[in-house]
């Protein structure tokens, strides 16, 4: 009885992925992608009339999310064999969001309307390399640096700090996601956020705690110390804040905090090799301890501005 | 610490011998981030004291009735309710100056300043005593983002809380968000070299 209720679900499921793709396969649009910063390319199953194609109010042009604003064209123009469309528009288009696009009297049928988006895992790698990189909330948000300044001295610290950071913050976010979702939205509850997601946050690291502590003594003893620590990380109470603003689905909020936590790791394990270099250096009396440290993290967040340009995808 | 200390010696103390930003070197975070302007800095402080004198207050009343193997998760629910406190106020009657500060309000709550207060002053002393220290700390806390953001607001663009006092901008650097750091380290290094110059000075003596 159970199994077949499991394959209705998984074949239920199946169509629910597969059904979109073969519709769109069947009519007259055989692919549309973006190209540039304001281009929309759209390939035809067979040749059009020019004279209806190139007429820029044929089109109608917006973002799913916002049905109301519709964008602006600045030009169409037919291929040479008349299979495909390049719409420019005025302004850049926000390539993460899905548009969509109506077009009329196109080869006859009085209205075709369809999609254009980016592929979904590409748009979730973007954001695991913008918290990673991009965002790094230690080098350019500023987040999280009592902890960054007092575990970076050593590496074996820092990673050992990096890893269980990491673990922790992954397991939060998505109890915090868990919780936001079904319980302080429905309810309308927003105003106790922090009060919930803090309480969350304690309830992940006493938990990691302790099952580490019975199921990998040795892992314990290595890592146990840095637990406390992760409770004082402003972080690890940015990320479900950054999440629960956004409006972000799991996959988004797996991606936010696994960049997060990698980017707290990375941030920890590059202070700590110029610190393991900087015992070794002359360095005048005054400057000795913390003020030689905040100047080389400031350094490293002149270099980190260098990524602001970068985009994957 | 001991009980006889007056209010005045508290609130001094915690604004100059133990400054939670340029002598703890805690709450490093908006020191860095939004100290870009004095008024910046003040609002931040205002907030930060609000809830350092009312968590304070708050354990320091209910001291004898929190068991203390919980006494860690119930500091943390405290803060966190008067953050929200301030939060939802500033939201409603500062909405500007909220905007500016962004999510850093939100982050008090992870502030290690205020968590350190209670368990080393406010689990021991009495609530007269618990006021003043808050109210030290959190001056002090005010104090030190108000002359980050001085230094920056000053170099940066030439003036101070938003009029223009020199008349040009000498280093434009100091108010882009990475020199933060640089403001924050040069700092703490003149403090070093005051503290270091004094000593010498009475040595020589």
């Amino acid at each position: 009885m159970m199994r077949t209720r499991i394959q209705y679900i998984v074949l239920a499921t199946l169509i629910f992925f597969i059904a979109p793709l073969s519709a769109l396969a069947e009519g007259l649009i055989v692919d549309q992608t973006f190209s540039g910063k304001n281009q929309i390319i759209v390939t035809l199953s067979g040749p059009v009339d020019k004279v209806v194609a190139e007429n820029i109010d044929n089109y109608t042009v917006f973002e799913e999310a916002d049905p109301d604003i519709i964008l602006a064209l600045s030009s169409a123009t037919l291929g040479k064999e008349g299979k495909n469309i390049t719409l420019v528009f005025k302004d850049p288009l926000n390539m993460v969001k899905t548009h969509v696009v109506a077009a009329k009297n196109l080869a006859g049928i009085d209205k075709t309307t369809f999609k254009v988006s980016k592929s979904y895992l590409g748009y979730l790698f973007g954001i695991l390399i913008s918290a990673l990189l991009i965002n790094n909330f230690v080098f350019t948000k500023y987040l999280g640096l009592c902890v960054f300044f007092g575990t970076s001295k050593k590496k074996s610290t820092a990673k050992g700090m990096g890893v269980v950071f990491t673990m922790v913050i992954v397991v939060s976010a998505l109890m915090s996601w868990f919780f936001f979702n079904y319980i302080l939205t429905p309810f309308n509850l927003n105003f106790l956020q922090i009060v919930v997601f803090i309480g969350l946050v304690s309830l992940t690291v006493q938990a990691v705690d302790t099952v580490l502590r019975k199921v990998n003594p040795i892992l314990f003893n290595s890592f146990g110390v840095y637990l406390v620590l992760v409770i004082a990380n402003c972080v690890i109470i940015a990320v479900p804040l950054i999440l629960a603003n956004n409006n972000y689905n799991i996959f988004e909020t797996f991606m936010l905090a696994l960049g997060a936590g990698g980017g707290f790791l990375l941030a920890l394990y590059l202070m700590s090799a110029v610190s393991e270099r900087l015992q070794l250096a002359k360095i005048p009396p005054t400057f000795k301890g913390l003020p030689i440290a905040f100047i080389v993290a400031g350094q490293f967040a002149m270099a980190f501005l260098g990524f602001s340009g970068l985009q994957v995808f | 610490m001991a009980n006889d200390k007056s209010s005045l010696q508290l609130i001094t103390r915690g604004i100059l011998s133990e400054n939670p930003i340029f002598k703890l070197a805690l709450s490093m975070c908006p020191a860095v981030g939004i100290s870009t302007t004095v008024m910046n800095g003040f609002m931040l402080g205002v907030a930060v004291l609000f809830v350092q004198v009312f968590s304070s207050v708050t354990i320091s009343i209910f001291k004898n009735v929190i068991h203390p193997r919980i006494r860690i998760p119930t500091y943390t629910l405290t803060i966190a309710t008067w953050v929200t406190v301030i939060d939802l106020v500033l939201a409603a009657y500062l909405p500007e100056a909220y905007a500016k500060m962004g999510i850093f309000v939100k982050l008090i709550v992870a502030f290690a300043i205020i968590t350190m207060r209670l368990e080393m002053f406010a689990c021991k002393e009495p609530v007269k005593d618990s006021f003043w220290d808050g109210m030290g700390m959190g001056l002090g806390f005010m104090v030190g983002m108000m002359a980050i953001g001085f230094v920056r607001e000053l170099l940066g663009s030439g003036a101070i809380l938003g009029y223009d006092v020199l008349g040009f901008k000498p280093l434009l650097f100091f108010i882009l968000p990475s020199a933060g750091f640089f403001v924050v380290g040069l700092m703490m290094a003149f403090f070093n070299w005051i503290e270091v110059y004094y000593k010498r000075s009475k040595g020589l003596k």
